[in-house]
């Protein structure tokens, strides 16, 4: 893509695609052309299992605010997971 | 031009041919009916894949006179919808430049092989499309005109290079082989302005022929009708550009009106 700027991690859990629920492996972080986001350059998440062949995808494009919102968002939820005794803190989450 | 009393005809498929290393690729094709000759094109489709604009595209070219193919640059990374493939080759970090050279290569040889051409054969890009185009008007032989289309990271820092894309595609300004036309928004990030205007420095340090136009008002795409950038009234007048240049440099024949009523 134009500005090839894509950051990759290795994720577990599962997403719905087109044909239905599939085990997830990574999920691509891209900044770049949106496929449908009225916008130039979004930050696109495809959540992919690569075995599964290039249609195992689940695809958002959110804007830059969006996107930053949404990490807040994913922080504060897991950071109360921990708070409630849900979720054990691991070595990385205490380091933050 | 088009009259309404002309006959008008198409043919427009999907076929294979050989890409780079003599890899077999699928490619769409589309020609006026008739016994021509008709100059050829490639079409070098953007980032996001070879996707229905790009047929739109090819077919547009062929209303307009074109024996035209557009490469599928993605067909090594599997099969699926063109936004599919699109994100895995985003993921990816695009395709190799020399793969993509080899393919468009092998599309010109394509129709270079047709008993129907001209003889002639140009090539156009937008986006990532535009910035291949000028590498393959620069390291291949055989094409006659070439139109890049916003065609960013033309001009690469050390740190863009990458082994995918190890050298930037202005480096090889100097073995330009054919004439050059390059549309241009202002309010495109890449390129940007300044951009241009250092590959445009650098053209005529080696006296090349080329053409560049840069729009007030508009950005990166927007020739693309279904994105926010579109601009009509530059859009009608870049592709004003494109077929005036194409029919300097590839006599495009002057259709024949033929009475049908």
């Amino acid at each position: 893509m134009c500005t090839m700027i894509v950051t990759k991690a290795d994720i577990s859990g599962s997403g719905k695609g087109q044909q239905g629920w599939f085990k997830l492996s990574q999920a691509n972080v891209s900044f770049d052309h949106p496929f449908h986001a009225p916008l130039e350059h979004a930050l696109n998440i495809d959540f992919v299992n690569e075995a599964e062949g290039p249609g195992a995808r689940v695809a958002v494009e959110l804007s830059a605010e969006s996107a930053r919102k949404l990490v807040e968002a994913i922080l504060a939820a897991l950071a109360q997971g921990e708070a409630s005794g849900y979720l054990v803190a691991t070595e990385s989450t205490l380091r933050r | 031009m088009y009259q309404t009393n002309m006959y008008e005809g198409m043919l427009s498929e999907t076929i294979t041919i050989g890409g780079h290393n003599g890899h077999t690729i699928n490619a769409y094709l589309a020609r006026p009916l008739g016994a021509g000759p008709f100059p050829g094109m490639v079409l070098i489709h953007h980032a996001p894949g070879w996707d229905e604009w790009y047929r739109e595209t090819t077919r547009k070219f062929a209303h307009h006179g074109y024996v035209t193919i557009s490469p599928n640059l993605y067909f090594r990374e599997g099969h699926g919808t063109p936004e599919d493939i699109g994100a895995k080759v985003r993921a990816a970090g695009g395709v190799p430049d020399n793969q993509v050279v080899g393919d468009v290569e092998g599309a010109m040889h394509y129709l270079r092989s047709l008993p129907y051409l001209n003889g002639k054969v140009g090539v156009l890009g937008t986006c990532s499309g535009g910035r291949a185009t000028f590498l393959v008007a620069c390291r291949a032989k055989g094409f006659d005109a070439a139109v890049d289309c916003w065609g960013g990271r033309v001009v690469m820092s050390r740190q863009e290079l990458n082994p995918k894309q190890p050298v930037a595609p202005i480096d090889y300004t100097k073995d330009l082989s054919c004439p050059l036309l390059g549309l241009f928004g202002e309010e495109d990030q890449s390129p940007t302005p300044a951009q241009v205007a250092q590959h445009e420095q650098e053209l005529k340090k080696y006296s090349k022929s080329y053409e560049f136009h840069m729009y007030p008002k508009a950005g990166h795409g927007f020739f693309y009708y279904d994105r926010p950038n579109y601009r009509q009234e530059q859009a009608v007048d870049g592709w004003k550009k494109v077929f005036a240049f194409l029919e300097k440099h590839l006599s495009a024949p002057v259709r024949t009106p033929q009475a049908v009523g």
